[in-house]
């Protein structure tokens, strides 16, 4: 799917690379422990979490992440947003809790890519 | 081994700001795919450094990167002078840290580093004295 229909999805705000909302993406991941994102992803394109430091954008650019999307409403300050705008990585943010920002977007067809470890 | 070409990047690793943690390996990954390596082996190596680099941060203090990149391999040094590692072995099992809670919270600690860095390398080999310091060399093979 497009990542305006994540956006639509979720009901999210767009914080920085507008430009990108038409790229497609399959697949997501959830976590807020980047150690398990570079542990266990595989080729997801989105990453959702409730984590919200530049370290969450750094993970995402060594996972060839696309689009991160925050839940709970967590803000990005300027530096993350920065950095994200430099790789270009998409960050959305939504109200919803992680469970059903996640429940929502597996409802209009985002997969988790491999079923278990 | 002359006539080898390598290309060697070198980085001071701070751990003053833990939002620049991470820097030296996103530039390591910028130039490998410049570079024009397959995608998978620079994940490989950007995921085994990343994890480096945040040990590096969070439980020594910093230290010194230096990485080689060579026609058929990138070579990894990762050297900080913190307290060291008691028990490799241990340190080695998926799930042990040391990391306090305030370390979780930014979402690292959870123990998943170094078995991580393990599995995306090569060859990986971890030189540590307590209280002198730790110095890990990781090679990937380039596919
Ligand atoms: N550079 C280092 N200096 C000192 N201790 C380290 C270093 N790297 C790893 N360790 C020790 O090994 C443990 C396991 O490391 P790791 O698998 O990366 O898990 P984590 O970083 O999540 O604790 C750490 O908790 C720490 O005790
Ligand atoms: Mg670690």
């Amino acid at each position: 799917m497009k990542i305006s229909e994540i956006v639509d999805a979720v009901n999210a705000e767009v914080l920085c690379c507008k430009d990108k909302l038409s790229d497609e993406v399959f697949s997501a991941c959830a976590a807020d422990m980047m150690s398990d994102v570079l542990a266990f992803v595989k080729d997801q394109a989105v990453l959702v979490t409730g984590l919200c430091n530049p370290q969450v954008i750094r993970t995402a650019e060594m996972m060839d992440i696309r689009c991160v999307l925050l839940v709970r409403n967590k803000r990005p300050d300027a530096v993350i947003l920065e950095l994200a705008e430099t790789k270009g990585i998409v960050v959305l943010s939504s109200r919803h809790r992680m469970f059903i920002a996640c429940g929502l977007l597996y409802t209009a067809g985002l997969s988790g890519g491999e079923h278990c470890v | 081994m002359s006539g080898e070409n390598c290309v060697r990047l070198e980085f001071n690793v701070s751990s003053e700001n833990f939002a620049s943690a991470g820097s030296a390996s996103e530039a390591v990954k910028t130039r490998l795919k410049l570079l024009g390596i397959n995608s998978r082996d620079v994940r490989r190596v950007a995921i085994a450094m990343y994890e480096g680099e945040i040990n590096m941060v969070i439980h020594a203090k910093g230290g010194k990167a230096t990485v080689e990149i060579y026609n058929d391999r990138v070579e990894i040094i990762l050297a900080d002078r913190g307290p060291g590692i008691a028990d490799i072995d241990v340190a080695m099992k998926e799930g042990y840290s040391t990391a306090p809670e305030d370390i979780r919270a930014l979402g690292f600690g959870a123990g998943m580093g170094l078995p991580n860095m393990k599995k995306n390398t090569d060859e990986m080999r971890i030189e540590s004295n307590a209280g002198v310091g730790t110095t890990i060399y990781m090679t990937v093979k380039l596919t």
